[in-house]
């Protein structure tokens, strides 16, 4: 045997040696592991994070104006602010800030943070910008309507007609994230606010200071112990990005993960049997709907829309594939908050499906395309309209595409029938009603684009209707609008809302205290203990 | 007697100087030409692609002023060879632009998940030809036993599994049940941060700042994804080995060798072996070249922050600065793999030089 056949014997028995290495130990007391897709975050800056990560990361490293606290994410409660009140003609809201709150620099939390903090969302203008926007601020008005009285107060003054509770709402969205002034200020390039550098860095006063966000491996938290609740017991929180459900699982039964995020159904039922783990579930705020695209004649017609409602299996596809992540619920805003509509009128009935496509001219069905995310439960919930709306006739060709390509085509409205979700942007109806119900201008080329005018839907009275909701101040009297709006679009709209949907969350039996809110930027880690 | 070399007149000197300047520009204009190609192509691809960029950066909901600022900011509003025209000026500045989807430049991202994949297709490829060239060899010098048969069905075994199964069958074998490796990441969270960044590879960096610990812990690791991605390229060496070499062993020239006494092995491994050397080199820069593409599918299952995993995402999501970026960076690879082994063709090969 010549040497070059030693060495590379040599180099095998080596590289099998390495195999007899144990395997590291469970994670450390101290820290909580979270294994989840984290890829979609593109950004730490609060004013203008508007990813489901990116929302969960800064709700805690961020402290808010007025806030869902993780002890109850149902109620809104002042947050960085200590109270409010509101003026005379419901257009001005002084807030009064808590005494003696820090930044995780050590610099004080005063009323010019808190005015600096909205003043930079609105003149930075990003995605998430409209939610204060919508209020009358721009970036000319907003340093005189927006203006810290003395270090305590913080005078708003908004322009538009809207009720105070949707304002303090607004208030407690991402945007609401106090940011240390002094410290982005210090890291300005160009005049960019600090926008550059707070990307990828934090300047918060919540229960955990950024360590490291490195793209698509982890994010690193650090415990703040200053904070006004009291330092949180996991001293660090580590989000690892593990893109494939079945390699969370995996690393959850080794206990190299305490809570994993992203386990189908049958990964939740085939980890079951494991005394160790326990598997909770969080209702959240998204919904997901069919939209049919009113520039197709037949989608058009009344009978059709009608029909289309019939011919959905929903409690089918909710006890079987969808079991435990969806319930059904078919109204826009989702239920389990304030002014929602429970009813749930539709279920499959294949023969009223068939009158009513007969009634509409169209006793054979029709062929129709439908655009629909390439990823479960997309898939298979487009599979099981196809199989029922076959029944009557109604020939669905599924397309199945990356979900940013779906939304391309819907926002340039060249969709037939398409799948897709919805989430509240703030615990506010407004937040659906204003992209459900709203559609001030219809023609091609408007510049806003909701999803009614997604799809063709021309709606004059009932943009209306959502607006006089918008500005209603009587809490009770602007509930029954919303009821009443719900219930309009529940009986004849281009949506047909299927489902809401449930977080399911696994994790190890002694991982207590997570908090997953309706929405995702009302997840909390700062009640965990292990 | 003794004889000293002539001295090549002045005349074949200058000539070989002109012809080496000749060949250096050749592979400089052939450098150039390919990365515009690949530049070109990449470019119009990410323009027809039926996903708005301007979506990846703003989501779906932002106001129509953010969305117009953001199409300007991207230069979508210009025509075409213009954005490309521009593209290239800071090409040439050493400028790749901002990836949207990590928030960094493009360079920045390159360098961290670059060498993450160098790492494992480096770990894998070695694996790959330390077990590949001799079970080739082994099942050629046994054609039509046992041995070649097995070897053979290895071989298939390795060639048409989905690697995607592979992984998860092998993180549930050797991480969850026999608990021989570590699972998914590049190191365990115990681990993370505590060695300083220098080459972005974590066996080299940890050695270097001398902490054991990580080394050992990121060996643990790496082990199971390299191995399966080892086992690929495996089976494709193992294979071209066992051709190429029996090719060889029905020469004249082994019939000779034989003839005159030499033990088989010795034909075997000195006077077949360094034969296939040539066609042996370019099998295997061809395997390390597909591996430094970035493996999607293992990088997914194995959570490996790699260079497939960036581009695929960056595909999907139309952020066409990072998907060029890492464009340029595999012609890159496979450019420098072919100088390589042009290289190595010259050193095992006298009749190359």
């Amino acid at each position: 045997m010549n040497r070059i056949m030693k060495v590379l014997l040599l180099a095998g028995v080596l590289s099998l040696s390495v195999w007899a290495e144990p395997a590291a130990a469970d994670t450390p007391k101290d820290t909580l592991v979270i294994a989840k897709q984290i890829d979609d975050i593109i950004t730490l800056d609060p004013a203008e994070v508007f990813e489901f990560s990116g929302g969960e990361v800064i709700a805690n490293v961020y402290d808010r104006v007025m806030t869902y606290e993780a002890e109850d994410t149902q109620t809104l409660v002042p947050g960085v602010a200590e109270s409010h009140s509101v003026g005379q003609d419901g257009k001005t809201i002084t807030l009064k800030i808590r005494p003696g709150q820090k930044f995780h620099s050590g610099n004080p939390l005063t009323a010019e943070d808190v005015a600096f903090s909205i003043q930079r969302v609105i003149i930075l203008n990003k995605t998430p910008a409209f939610i204060f926007s919508q209020l009358g601020w721009t970036p000319e008005n907003v340093k005189d309507l927006v203006k810290a009285k003395d270090e305590l107060t913080v005078d708003l003054t908004i322009t538009e007609d809207f009720a105070p509770t949707f304002v303090l709402n607004c208030l407690s969205a991402g945007v609401g994230s106090v940011v240390d002034r002094k410290l982005v200020l210090e890291h300005e390039t160009n005049g960019d606010l600090g926008y550059a550098w707070l990307k990828t860095n934090s300047a918060g006063s919540g229960p955990f200071v950024l360590k490291s966000w490195k793209p698509n491996e982890t994010v690193m938290l650090e415990a703040n112990p200053e904070y006004r609740h009291g330092a949180p017991a996991m001293k660090r929180v580590v989000i690892r990005h593990v893109p494939e459900p079945a390699s969370q699982r995996l690393m959850l039964e080794k206990g190299d993960a305490d809570l994993v995020r992203n386990l189908t159904a049958d990964q939740i039922q085939g980890i079951a049997g494991n005394s160790d783990l326990v598997v909770d579930s969080y209702p959240k705020a998204d919904v997901y709907y069919v939209a049919l695209n009113q520039k197709d004649e037949r989608l058009a017609k009344p009978q059709v829309r009608q029909a289309v409602r019939w011919l959905i299996d929903y409690q089918g596809m909710a006890d079987s594939f969808l079991k435990g992540r969806f319930k059904v619920h078919q109204s826009f805003w989702p239920s389990g908050f304030y002014a929602s509509l429970t009813d749930t009128p539709f279920k499959l009935d294949v023969a009223k499906g068939k009158q009513l496509l007969a009634e509409a001219g169209y006793p054979d069905g029709f062929e129709v395309e439908l655009d629909s995310s390439n990823i479960s439960p997309f898939t298979e919930i487009a599979q099981s309209l196809q199989a029922t709306m076959g029944q009557a006739g109604i020939k669905v060709n599924i397309i199945p595409g990356e979900q940013k390509q779906v939304i391309t085509k819907y926002r340039a409205r060249q969709h037939q029938m398409l799948l897709l979700y919805w989430s509240p942007d703030y615990m506010d109806p407004h937040s659906n009603a204003d992209s459900f119900a709203r559609n001030p201008d219809n023609s091609d080329n408007a510049k806003s684009k909701p999803l009614a005018w997604r799809n063709a839907w021309d709606i004059p009275e009932i943009t209306k209707k959502a607006d006089a909701a918008a500005r209603e101040r009587d809490p009770e009297k602007r509930k029954e609008m919303y009821l009443d709006l719900q219930l309009m679009l529940q009986q004849d709209s281009p949506f047909v809302i299927m489902f809401q949907s449930t977080e399911q969350v696994a994790h190890y039996k002694n991982v207590n205290g997570f908090v997953s809110g309706p929405t995702y930027d009302t997840v909390y880690y700062r009640l965990v203990t292990k | 007697m003794t004889t000293t070399p002539a001295k090549p007149p002045a005349g074949v000197r200058r000539s070989r100087a002109s012809a080496f300047a000749w060949h250096f520009i050749r592979l400089i204009s052939t450098l150039a030409l390919t990365f515009l190609g690949l530049t070109i192509v990449t470019f119009c691809i990410g323009r027809v692609i039926p996903i708005d960029p301007v979506i990846a950066v703003v989501g779906d909901r932002a106001s129509p002023e953010a969305y117009e600022r953001v199409r300007m900011e991207l230069g979508l509003d210009l025509p075409l060879y213009q954005q490309y025209w521009n593209y290239l000026i800071k090409l040439l500045h050493g400028d790749l632009g901002i990836a949207v989807l990590t928030a960094r430049p493009v360079l920045e991202d390159l360098m961290r998940v670059f060498p993450a994949t160098l790492e494992l297709a480096t770990v894998a490829i070695i694996m790959g030809v330390c077990f590949g060239v001799p079970i080739g060899v082994l099942a050629a010098t046994n054609q039509g036993r046992w041995p070649d048969h097995l070897i053979r069905l290895v071989g298939l075994v390795g060639y048409s599994m989905p690697v995607f199964w592979l992984g998860l069958v092998g993180l549930l074998v050797f991480y969850n049940t026999l608990d021989w490796v570590s699972g998914p990441g590049r190191v365990d969270v115990y681990y993370e941060d505590v060695v300083q960044p220098v080459t972005g590879m974590l066996l080299i960096d940890s050695l270097l700042a001398g902490d054991t610990g990580v080394f050992w812990n990121a060996v643990s690791h790496i082990i199971l994804p390299a191995a399966i991605l080892g086992y690929l390229s495996l089976a494709y060496i193992a294979r071209m080995t066992r051709s190429f070499m029996l090719g060889q062993l029905h020469q004249e020239y082994i019939l000779t060798a034989q003839v005159k006494g030499l033990s088989r092995s010795r034909v075997v491994w000195r006077h077949a072996l360094p034969n296939i050397m040539v066609p042996l080199i370019t099998v295997v820069a061809l395997s390390y070249g597909y591996l430094l593409e970035g493996a999607v599918l293992t990088e997914t299952v194995f959570a490996w922050p790699g260079l497939g995993r960036y581009i695929t995402s960056a595909l999907f999501n139309a952020d066409m600065n990072a998907v060029l970026g890492g464009t340029l960076i595999v012609g890159t690879v496979f450019i420098g793999l072919n100088l390589l082994s042009d290289l190595a063709y010259y050193l095992v090969d006298p009749r190359a030089r």
